[in-house]
């Protein structure tokens, strides 16, 4: 889903402001929130935004009750959205493995902030990874897309929706506070394309989970006599709810299939100089402004290095990785956490050396990276 | 033959017959639903069913209606998010004791308050039935036996609750009220904003170990300690029995009769 050709409009606009005109363009007509830093702004844009457009945002009594609404939004019909930071992404772990189970679009955007538990609020960081992956009971793939510039955080919202609608499943769009707060001039691509779901046919109504190669279910509209259930239970085709192993199993295996079988599109990634280096830098998210600029630095004192920015964070192109990561002499990794990134891409490193640059508490230094990269520090 | 009236038209045949448990009160209250919707002259294609977790949130299933089944405690936000966005569509929320008073006892509280155009129906057995008949928050004090959980001085009252907070319709009725219940439920199909009906109902098989396992003598038993809110009304006293009957009327709080009974 590459960018359209060009309608650009020059702003200057908060992180915050990027993520929320991405879900305008995307067209997200449903918010639902709750107060939370460095999530707040997020919110309040969406709040002037919606109710121009003819949507609906309404701020909750909690994070639950956002996340619950949104998935009750988008089952009759629209795009939805909502917001939130470590604390209220615990929370919301619960509905996102329900939007998973029933099926139903949705994305949710974590603005990370430091630590565990109330941690510090105005400080971001990148310690959600792994709860964004794994974080919820019960064997299930979710989408994470990570913008790793100011520019993409219009973008990959909009990639976010994109994606939750050809899938039928829930995407995390994995941010920061420092990207959410950052203000910057920046150029938007106004035709950028946006994708829509795919609406049940009347005549599919009895069989509602039975699928196509794409595996991917249309969606059932509601009023028009589709009588369609959705089921957090676990369901036949039908949708009728099952406690067979064998239905089970297929269920599972379909939620799982119909996003690998869609990798060449979820998996996002930007790289240079990966095949003529013994050694790459791997960042994502904010981290990754610093990896750029080092590495930039590095290549121009003579140094042979690779980068490597991933942007989806899961599912990975497994194969993928492996090429890239794969025989390097060194893999530095670049990350505002203690090695959750690094932990990610071990798998995938062999033999390599694997060398972690955490930062916590604000984003890493160019330079610090750069020394590493020289063997200086 | 059924005729072509009959609520039945409305379930998913296929379903049928349902999970419950010989003499269990959630049939009735379905019917109840079915009878409602048919009095109400609407029609069911322009109905969501959101329900819960327990044994009454399987009634979703059943009924031959655009419908989902969503997490423990979470029906009132998903109704409200489905309901703003589809305002053409009367939404309804089953949920059990569990879930509208236990964990989402947060949502009801504030869909109440904001009186979102949410149709709540609870089925309150008193007890979580599907998990083995533990103790739940309106299980009355008199049958609570044993270490698992401290006894409450006063079991959590919904309808007096959303009432108090300002929704615009609330009542309660015994199983053994069918007719009222279905007449209420009809009230709350019509009426505009956050209306809860809710059911005391009869798990003779978990919460009958506690009292009796026969459907009928339980049914007798908890319709023994209900009284009418005329009734409490006209001797000035609720004799310590649970009131049934419409708490409010036309979003004003709770009737100002019951507050004294209730308060006292």
């Amino acid at each position: 889903m590459a960018g359209g050709a060009g309608c650009w409009l020059m702003e200057f606009l908060s992180g915050s402001e990027m993520i929320a005109k991405g879900a305008m363009a995307a067209g997200c007509r449903a918010f639902f929130g709750y107060p939370i830093t460095p999530a707040s702004e997020i919110m309040e844009l969406m709040a002037e935004d919606l109710p121009k457009a003819g949507g609906i945002f309404r701020q909750m009594e909690d994070e639950i009750a956002a996340s619950a609404a949104s998935i009750g939004a988008s089952w009759a019909g629209v795009k939805a959205m909502t917001a939130t930071s470590g604390p209220g992404f615990s929370l919301i772990q619960e509905n996102i493995g329900m939007a998973t189970m029933l099926e139903i679009p949705l994305v949710v955007v974590d603005a990370q902030r430091m630590g565990p538990s109330t941690g510090v609020p105005t400080v971001g960081s990148q310690q959600d990874l792994m709860q964004a992956i794994w974080g919820r009971h019960g064997d299930q793939l979710p989408l994470v897309l990570c913008p790793s510039s100011f520019g993409e955080l219009y973008t990959m919202t909009i990639e976010a929706f994109n994606l939750a609608e050809m899938l039928r499943t829930p995407v995390i769009l994995l941010t920061d506070g420092h990207l959410a707060n950052l203000r910057s001039s920046v150029s938007i691509d106004q035709a950028y394309e946006v994708v829509d779901r795919k609406v049940l046919d009347a005549k599919d109504a009895t069989a509602p989970f039975q699928t196509d190669e794409s595996l991917v279910p249309g969606f059932p509209p509601l009023g028009k006599g589709f009588n369609v259930l959705l089921d957090t239970l676990s369901h036949d085709e039908r949708g009728y709810p099952t406690s067979s192993a064998g239905k089970t199993e297929r269920l599972l295996v379909r939620l799982r299939e119909k996003i690998v079988r869609s990798i060449d599109k979820i998996w996002m990634r930007e790289q240079s100089g990966v095949n003529d280096s013994k050694e790459i830098v791997v960042s994502y998210g904010s981290s990754a402004i610093a990896a750029r600029r080092a590495v930039d630095m590095a290549r121009s004192q003579g140094k042979k290095v690779g980068l490597l920015v991933m942007k989806t964070m899961w599912p990975l192109d497994e194969r993928a990785m492996k090429q890239i990561l794969n025989g390097k002499q060194r893999i530095i990794v670049v990350e505002q956490a203690l090695g959750q990134l690094a932990w990610l891409i071990r798998p995938f490193a062999g033999e390599s050396e694997v060398v972690s640059i955490t930062s916590l508490g604000r984003p890493p230094r160019p330079k610090k990276v750069e020394q590493v990269i020289l063997n200086e520090a | 033959m059924r005729p072509d009236s009959s609520p039945l038209r409305h379930l998913r045949e296929d379903r049928l017959p349902t999970m419950w448990c010989t003499g269990c009160g959630n049939g009735a209250v379905m019917s109840a639903f079915l009878g409602a919707v048919d009095d109400a002259k609407l029609d069911m294609k322009m109905i969501a069913v959101v329900s819960g977790i327990g044994c009454s949130g399987r009634i979703g299933g059943y009924i031959k209606a655009d419908s989902i089944h969503v997490a423990h405690g979470r029906a009132l936000p998903v109704a409200l998010g489905a309901k703003l966005t589809r305002p053409d569509l009367t939404v309804v929320a089953f949920m059990g004791d569990g879930d509208a008073y236990s964990i989402g006892g947060n949502h009801l509280l504030h869909a109440a308050r904001r009186d979102d155009d949410v149709k709540a129906f609870v089925i309150n057995n008193m007890v979580f039935g599907m998990t083995g008949g533990q103790q739940s928050p309106t299980t009355p004090s008199s049958v609570i036996e044993g270490p698992l959980l401290a006894r409450s001085p006063k079991p959590l009252d919904g309808p007096t609750l959303c009432a108090v907070l300002g929704a615009s319709y609330v009542a309660r009725w015994s199983t053994a009220d069918f007719m009222e219940l279905r007449n209420s439920m009809k009230t709350a199909l019509t009426t505009r904003g956050f209306c809860l009906v809710e059911a005391l109902s009869q798990c003779p098989v978990q919460f009958g170990k506690r009292v009796t396992r026969d459907p009928l003598g339980l049914m007798k038993w908890i319709k023994d300690r209900t009284i009418r809110v005329d009734d409490a009304v006209s001797k000035r006293t609720t004799e310590g029995k649970m009131l049934v009957g419409e708490f409010t009327k036309g979003g004003k709080g709770l009737r100002p009769e019951l507050g004294e009974l209730i308060g006292g």
